[in-house]
């Protein structure tokens, strides 16, 4: 395979990140958004395995093979039984005017690229132009993070910061080592699991998923 | 030369015929996917004809604007045919205007009819052009991002030369173009009234949008109005073809390659009118206040082509 038309699949698998981390802040259902996620998981493994390929990096595709069976498979189908077991599958969360949260992904787009592109002239990977868009869907589930409210579309937002954290360190120097890489993946399973056992708290002591009642438990 | 304009003019009458045939292709197959049998493909024809047959009836207040709005609107989109390149790049007409301009005539067929609309002065007229509006100056910013980020690989903002630099350049992946695109598809459903925004099978009057619109025109009128309304969904799709699409458009004009753009051309067609259907049924219409959010997206995407281009392809 030649580098030009590897550059360009891999511009084509960053391209589909952007574009699924717009999704995911735009979307109101919260099994759309577990899906999302999956998806953002799949094109995550396929771009790892790709770089893999053109660099001969051979732990990469440990990498690849790890995201798949964590982000992919292991990860939304424990939110399928967190939502199912909270019985809020088929929750809409109402959303304030899209529209601006939009724009202001916009902005943070922009800030993204402008920021990465003085480190990716610098570079010499074939992934160099992507790390804009890696520091970008991180801003961008960081804003999920703020903008919702319920619990559960918090965990997916999460989840999906790492995604771009991860897809940063692809682009910028070939992944990490894979001792981090292990540690990373376990530390994000657990953390899961926490804020599976952190919504069932929250639902027994408020009977809602909805963030803002924990403000309550402060001392006066 | 003569050949050339030969060639337009054959194009641009190829497209006007078809026009109608192309939206019922699209009826017919949306009928397929809801299980009923659906009233044929020609059906379209068979309503122009009636109507051409008719006695027009004009309302009493009606001014001239309102008998003149379908001639206009309709030569809008015959001008439109002439301009996009449906089987041939660099056509003689096609320097006459640029995506801007091509932008602009479509603005122009929608404000004469939105004036025509108000001119009776009745309530579903006035609002069917108020929503028209709302619609279209969301949608309009939209499309011209969109054509900015093919202009941008191609630098040129001719269509003809767009689609000439996409077809014939060796084999690139632009992610811009992708995010475009879909930005295209989203103005394609709200611009030509499908489903998401309204519904082109409604007359329930409280929630249709392009219906309210011709709702006092008649017999030759309305038949030309429809024929344009038929008109810009194939100038749409068409355009959506030659951006997105464009292999087999004739580059030269000669036999052979003329006969394979005249063979790619109704393939085409046909899976883009299925795919329309296909997604009209699945998606369920959005209430009119959450047409601005789904055009906001529409135009977030094409900013995002146009900024994925300028990241990944405009340094290197």
């Amino acid at each position: 395979m030649s580098a030009s038309l590897a550059t360009q699949l891999v511009n084509l698998f960053a391209s589909l990140l952007l574009l699924i981390a717009f999704a995911m802040l735009a979307q109101r259902r919260v099994l759309s958004l577990i899906h999302l996620f999956a998806w953002q998981g799949a094109v995550l493994a396929l771009n790892t395995a790709l770089v893999a390929f053109v660099t001969h990096q051979h732990h990469l595709y440990y990498s690849a093979l790890l995201t798949l069976i964590l982000k992919v498979i292991l990860l939304p189908w424990i939110l399928h039984r967190l939502i199912d077991k909270l019985n809020v599958r088929w929750d809409v969360e109402t959303l304030v005017n899209i529209p601006t949260t939009m724009l202001i992904g916009v902005g943070l787009v922009i800030i993204g690229f402008n920021v990465a592109m003085p480190i990716s002239h610098l570079s010499e990977t074939v992934t160099r132009g992507t790390l804009g868009i890696a520091l970008a869907s991180v801003l961008l589930s960081f804003m999920m993070l703020i903008t919702r409210r319920k619990a559960v579309p918090q965990v997916i937002g999460f989840l999906a910061m790492e995604n771009g954290l991860f897809f940063a360190a692809t682009s910028a120097t070939y992944g990490m080592p894979l001792v981090v890489e292990l540690g990373v993946a376990l530390d994000v399973l657990v953390g899961t699991f926490i804020f599976g056992i952190f919504t069932f708290h929250l639902r027994e002591a408020f009977d809602s998923l909805d963030i803002e009642h924990i403000e309550k438990l402060k001392e006066r | 030369m003569n050949a050339a304009i030969a060639i337009q003019l054959g194009q641009a009458v190829l497209v006007v015929l078809l026009a109608p045939l192309f939206a019922g292709w699209v009826n017919q197959c949306r009928a397929w996917l809801q299980n009923r049998r659906g009233p044929g493909m020609l059906q379209p024809y068979r309503v122009l004809r009636k109507l051409f047959h008719k006695d027009a009836v004009l309302a009493h207040r009606a001014s001239f604007l309102f008998r003149a709005t379908p001639y206009i609107r309709f030569g809008c989109m015959v001008l439109a045919a002439y301009i996009i390149p449906t089987l041939a790049s660099g056509l003689p007409i096609s320097p006459a205007a640029d995506v801007i301009a091509l932008v602009g005539i479509f603005a122009l067929g929608r404000v004469f009819m939105a004036l025509a609309a108000m001119d009776i002065g009745t309530a579903f007229g006035t609002m069917g052009a108020r929503r028209e509006m709302l619609v279209a100056f969301l949608a309009e910013p939209a499309l011209l991002m969109v054509f900015f980020t093919p202009a941008l690989i191609s630098q040129s903002t001719s269509l003809s030369t767009i689609v000439h630099t996409l077809a014939y350049q060796p084999f690139v992946i632009h992610p811009g173009l992708a995010f475009a695109a879909i930005a295209f598809l989203m103005v394609l459903l709200a611009e030509n009234a499908r489903l998401p925004i309204d519904n082109p099978a409604t007359h329930l009057e409280l929630t249709m949008i392009h219906e309210a619109l011709v709702l006092e025109y008649s017999a030759r009128h309305l038949a030309l109005m429809d024929w344009a309304s038929n008109l810009k969904l194939l100038a749409y799709a068409t355009m959506g073809l030659a951006l997105f699409a464009p292999w087999g458009i004739a580059r030269t004009i000669d036999g052979p390659s003329l006969w394979l753009a005249l063979a790619c051309l109704p393939v085409k067609l046909a899976v883009a009118g299925a795919a329309l259907a296909l997604l009209e049924t699945l998606s369920a219409k959005l209430r009119i206040f959450r047409a601005p959010e789904f055009l906001a997206m529409a135009f977030l995407l094409a900013v995002l082509g146009l900024l994925t281009h300028v990241l990944l392809e405009g340094a290197a």
